[in-house]
C-alpha cells in the first residue's frame, strides 16, 4: 500500500510537466499522438528508404496526393459521427470527374452542342459549378432516402457506389475524356498549378495572422464572461508552435524548383536566357493543397461554430435526445449528404485536372480510403465523437503509409496488407485509449 | 381549483398504442395554472407515454390536446416547446457526447451576430440556472455522459426550466438525487408554482407527490382510474386507486370534462 502510493507520486512528479502543459494549452492529447505517429513514420521511412522520404520534392508531391482524400475525408467525419457511413464517395467522384470532364471538353466547346469553343476563360468555373450542384443533387437525394424512407446508409450507399460507377462509364460509353480545359487543369496542381513563392509566403502570413486572432478573441471572449483565462505563456507557445509549423511548411514546398524540362519551355517561352546552374523557380503551395486547406478550414467551422454542425454531433451522441431536443434530425441529415457531395465534386475536379483526362475508373476503392482516413482520425461508428483536423491527418497518415512504400519499392499487394494492419491497429489502439479515458 | 377559470391544458379522450400494444387508452388530464398535479401508477400504466404525448414526442391515435382553451396541434417537440410546453423525460434525453452548455440549448443555440454559435454565453447562462439547483456542479466543459446521474438529472431540470415554460412535464425529476438536490427540486417546484407555471408530476413516491400536488391522477393498465383533490384522500387511499384501481367512494372526482362526461 504505502509502496503503491509512493510509486503513484512519484509517477505523478514525473507526469506533472507534461500534464500542466497539456491543461494549460488545452492540446488535445489524441491530436497530438497522431502528430507523434505521423513523425515517426516520416522519419522511420526516411532513413528506410535511403534519405529520399523528406525532400522538398516528396514531401510537396505528398501534399498534392493527399488532398483528393483529405477534401472527401472532412465531410466523411461528419456522415460518421452522425451514425451513417457513405459508400458511394468513390463512385460519385468518378461519375462527378466524368460529367465534368464532358461538360469542359464536349458539351461547351463543341459544336453540336454549345459551340462555345475550347479554353473559354468561364469554362473552369462553370464546369466546377456543374459538379457541384450535380453532387450536391446526388447527395440531397441519398440523404433524403436515409432519412425519410429510413432505409440504412449502409445500404443506399451500396446501391449508391454500383450505381455511379455504372454511370461514370454511361457519361461517355466508357471512352477517356482528354484533354481538359487550361485553366481547369490548374486544379490539379503541377509547376503551373501552384502559386509560387511570394503567395505561398503571403497565404503562410496570413495564416499566421489567423491564428494570432483567434487566440486574442477567445482570449477577450472569455475575459468577458470572466472565464478561466489560458496562461500568457501558453497562449505563446500555441501562436509559436502554430505559426512555425506554417511557415515552415511553406519554406518546404517553397524549396522544390520547378522541373528543369518546365522551367527550360517556360524560359524559351519568355526568353529568359538559360543561366549556369539552371533557372531555379520555386514552386510553392499547389493550388489543390490550397484547396484542401480552404475546405478543411470551412470544414472545422461548420463543425465546431454553427448550429448545422452543433445538431450533428448531438445527433451521432444521441439521436432520441436530439429529436426530442427539437431538432429536425431528418433535415440535418439530409444536410450531412448534400456536403458530402459537394466534396465529392471537389475532389473529383482535384483528381480529374491532375491527371488532364476523366476516366470512368477514376475513384476506384477511393471510398475506402476516404473512410480509413476518418476513422485513423478518430471519427467512431458509435457516433457523436470525430474532427475534421483528424480526419485531415488520417488522409496524411494514410497517404504517407503509401508514398513511403513506394519509394521503399515495396509491391502492391504488400502496401494493401500494410496499410489493413494499420488501420485496425489505430483503431484498435484508439478504442483501447478511449476506454482508460472515460 | 376555481371551477371557471380555463385551464392550461386539457387532454381529452387521448388513445396511444405501440402495434398491438395499448399503452394508454382513453386518458383524460387536465391542468390548471399554478397547479401541480401528480399523475401516479404503477410500471408500465402508460405515464410516460400519456406526457409524451403531450411534449411532442409521440403523435396519439385519437384523442384532442387543448392548450388555454384552444385546440393546439402539437405534432413534434418543436410545436410543444413553441406552446410552452417543457419536458424533463424520464431517460433524460441528454446528447451524451456534448456539454451541459450544448445540452442545455440544443435546439435554441445562442447566436453571435455573425450567426455562429456564441459558446461563451451559453455556458455563462448555463452557470447561472445550474448555480440555482446545485451550487457545487463545475463539469460545464465535459461531455455529460461523464456527469454522475445526479448531476446529468440537474442538467435535464435546467434544460426544462431555463425557456420559461408555462406547463412543465416533469417525468420522476428526482429518481436519481441526493438528498440536498431532492430538497431544491422541491423547493424549485413549490417556486415555479407561485409564478403560475402548470407542473406535471410523475413519481412513485406518494410522499413527495402528497407533499407537492394539489390533484392526483392515478393510471392503472393504460386506462385512467380517476383524478381526485389531494386534500379529499388519505395516502391508503391513493394506493387502493393504483393496486386495486378502484376510486375511493368519498373523494369526488375533480376534472370537469370527465365528470361532464361520465
Ligand atoms: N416506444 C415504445 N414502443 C413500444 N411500447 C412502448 C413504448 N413506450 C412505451 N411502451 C409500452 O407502453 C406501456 C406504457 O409505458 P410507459 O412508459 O408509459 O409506462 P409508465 O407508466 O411511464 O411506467 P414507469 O413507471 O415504469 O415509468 C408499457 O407497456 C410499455 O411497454
Ligand atoms: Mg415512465
Amino acid at each position: 500500500m504505502v509502496e503503491a502510493a509512493t510509486a503513484q507520486q512519484r509517477r505523478d512528479a514525473r507526469f506533472g510537466f507534461f500534464q500542466t502543459f497539456m491543461r494549460a494549452t488545452e492540446i488535445d492529447t489524441r491530436l497530438l499522438g497522431m502528430i507523434i505517429a505521423l513523425a515517426v513514420i516520416w522519419v522511420g521511412f526516411h532513413f528506410q528508404s535511403g534519405g529520399v522520404f523528406l525532400t522538398p520534392r516528396n514531401l510537396w508531391n505528398l501534399s498534392v496526393q493527399t488532398s483528393t482524400v483529405a477534401v472527401m475525408a472532412t465531410g466523411m467525419v461528419l456522415v460518421i459521427v452522425s451514425r451513417n457511413i457513405d459508400l458511394s464517395v468513390g463512385s460519385l467522384m468518378g461519375f462527378l470527374g466524368m460529367v465534368m470532364g464532358a461538360v469542359q471538353a464536349r458539351f461547351i466547346p463543341l459544336p453540336e452542342y454549345l459551340g462555345l469553343g475550347f479554353d473559354q476563360p468561364y469554362t473552369w468555373i462553370v464546369t466546377l459549378a456543374v459538379g457541384m450542384a450535380l453532387g450536391a443533387a446526388i447527395g440531397a437525394l441519398h440523404g433524403t432516402i436515409i432519412a425519410f424512407f429510413e432505409i440504412p446508409a449502409f445500404i443506399v450507399t451500396l446501391g449508391g457506389l454500383l450505381i455511379w460507377r455504372g454511370a461514370a462509364w454511361w457519361v461517355a460509353s466508357g471512352q477517356t475524356i482528354a484533354p481538359l480545359d487550361s485553366t481547369f487543369q490548374l486544379l490539379g496542381g503541377g509547376a503551373h498549378g501552384s502559386i509560387g513563392a511570394t503567395m505561398s509566403w503571403i497565404v503562410g502570413g496570413l495564416i499566421c495572422v489567423g491564428i494570432i486572432a483567434t487566440i486574442i478573441s477567445g482570449r477577450s471572449q472569455r475575459r468577458r464572461f470572466q472565464f478561466p483565462l489560458r496562461p500568457l505563456w501558453a497562449e505563446f507557445v500555441l501562436v509559436g508552435v502554430g505559426c512555425a509549423a506554417v511557415l515552415g511548411a511553406v519554406a518546404v514546398v517553397n524549396s522544390y524548383p520547378w522541373p528543369v524540362g518546365i522551367a527550360r519551355r517556360y524560359a524559351e517561352a519568355n526568353n529568359i536566357p538559360w543561366p549556369e546552374g539552371g533557372l531555379i523557380i520555386p514552386t510553392g503551395i499547389a493550388i489543390p493543397v490550397l484547396i484542401a486547406i480552404g475546405v478543411a478550414m470551412v470544414m472545422t467551422f461548420i463543425a465546431n461554430r454553427t448550429r448545422f454542425g452543433r445538431y450533428v454531433f448531438a445527433l451521432g451522441g444521441n439521436p432520441e435526445a436530439a429529436e426530442l431536443g427539437g431538432i429536425n434530425t431528418r433535415w440535418v441529415i439530409v444536410k450531412i449528404f448534400i456536403v458530402m457531395g459537394i466534396l465529392c465534386a471537389i475532389s473529383a475536379a482535384i483528381a480529374t485536372a491532375r491527371l488532364n483526362a476523366s476516366t470512368n475508373a477514376l475513384g476506384v476503392l477511393t471510398e475506402l480510403y476516404v473512410i480509413a482516413a476518418a476513422v485513423i482520425g478518430g471519427s467512431s461508428f458509435a457516433g457523436g465523437i470525430g474532427t475534421v483536423p483528424g480526419a485531415i491527418l488520417g488522409a496524411l497518415i494514410m497517404q504517407s503509409l503509401q508514398s513511403g512504400m513506394v519509394l521503399m519499392r515495396i509491391d502492391a499487394p504488400m502496401q494493401n496488407i500494410v496499410v489493413g494492419i494499420v488501420l485496425v491497429l489505430a483503431v484498435g489502439l484508439d478504442t483501447i485509449y478511449r476506454r482508460r479515458a472515460t | 381549483m376555481a371551477p371557471d377559470q380555463t385551464p392550461l391544458v386539457e387532454m381529452r379522450n387521448i388513445f396511444v398504442s405501440f402495434g398491438g400494444v395499448h399503452a394508454v387508452e382513453d386518458a383524460t388530464v387536465d391542468l390548471y395554472p399554478g397547479e401541480v398535479v401528480g399523475l401516479v401508477g404503477g410500471n408500465g400504466a402508460g405515464k410516460s407515454t400519456m406526457m409524451k404525448v403531450l411534449s411532442g414526442a409521440y403523435r396519439p391515435d385519437s384523442g384532442e390536446i387543448y392548450v388555454d382553451g384552444k385546440l393546439a396541434t402539437i405534432h413534434n417537440p418543436r410545436d410543444a416547446k413553441a406552446l410552452g410546453i417543457e419536458t424533463i423525460y424520464q431517460t433524460l434525453a441528454l446528447a451524451d457526447n456534448v456539454d451541459a452548455p450544448a445540452n442545455l440549448f440544443l435546439g435554441r443555440e445562442i447566436l453571435t451576430r455573425w450567426g455562429t454559435l456564441d459558446d461563451i454565453a451559453m455556458e455563462a447562462a448555463t452557470r447561472k440556472v445550474m448555480g440555482r439547483l446545485n451550487p457545487l456542479f463545475k463539469g460545464f466543459k465535459t461531455p455529460v455522459k461523464a456527469l454522475s446521474g445526479g448531476q446529468r438529472q440537474t442538467v435535464a431540470i435546467a434544460r426544462a426550466i431555463h425557456f420559461n415554460a408555462r406547463i412543465l412535464i416533469m417525468d420522476e425529476p428526482t429518481a436519481a438525487l441526493g438528498p440536498a438536490e431532492t430538497a431544491q427540486v422541491r423547493d424549485l417546484i413549490k417556486q415555479l408554482k407561485k409564478e403560475g407555471i402548470g407542473i406535471f408530476l410523475i413519481s412513485h413516491e406518494i410522499r413527495d407527490v402528497f407533499d407537492l400536488a394539489d390533484r392526483i391522477t392515478v393510471m392503472k393498465t393504460a386506462r385512467m382510474v380517476g383524478t381526485v383533490n389531494k386534500d379529499d384522500v388519505n395516502e391508503d387511499e391513493v394506493l387502493g386507486m393504483i393496486i386495486g384501481g378502484t376510486l375511493p367512494k368519498t373523494a369526488p372526482v375533480t376534472n370537469a370534462y370527465v365528470e361532464a362526461h361520465p
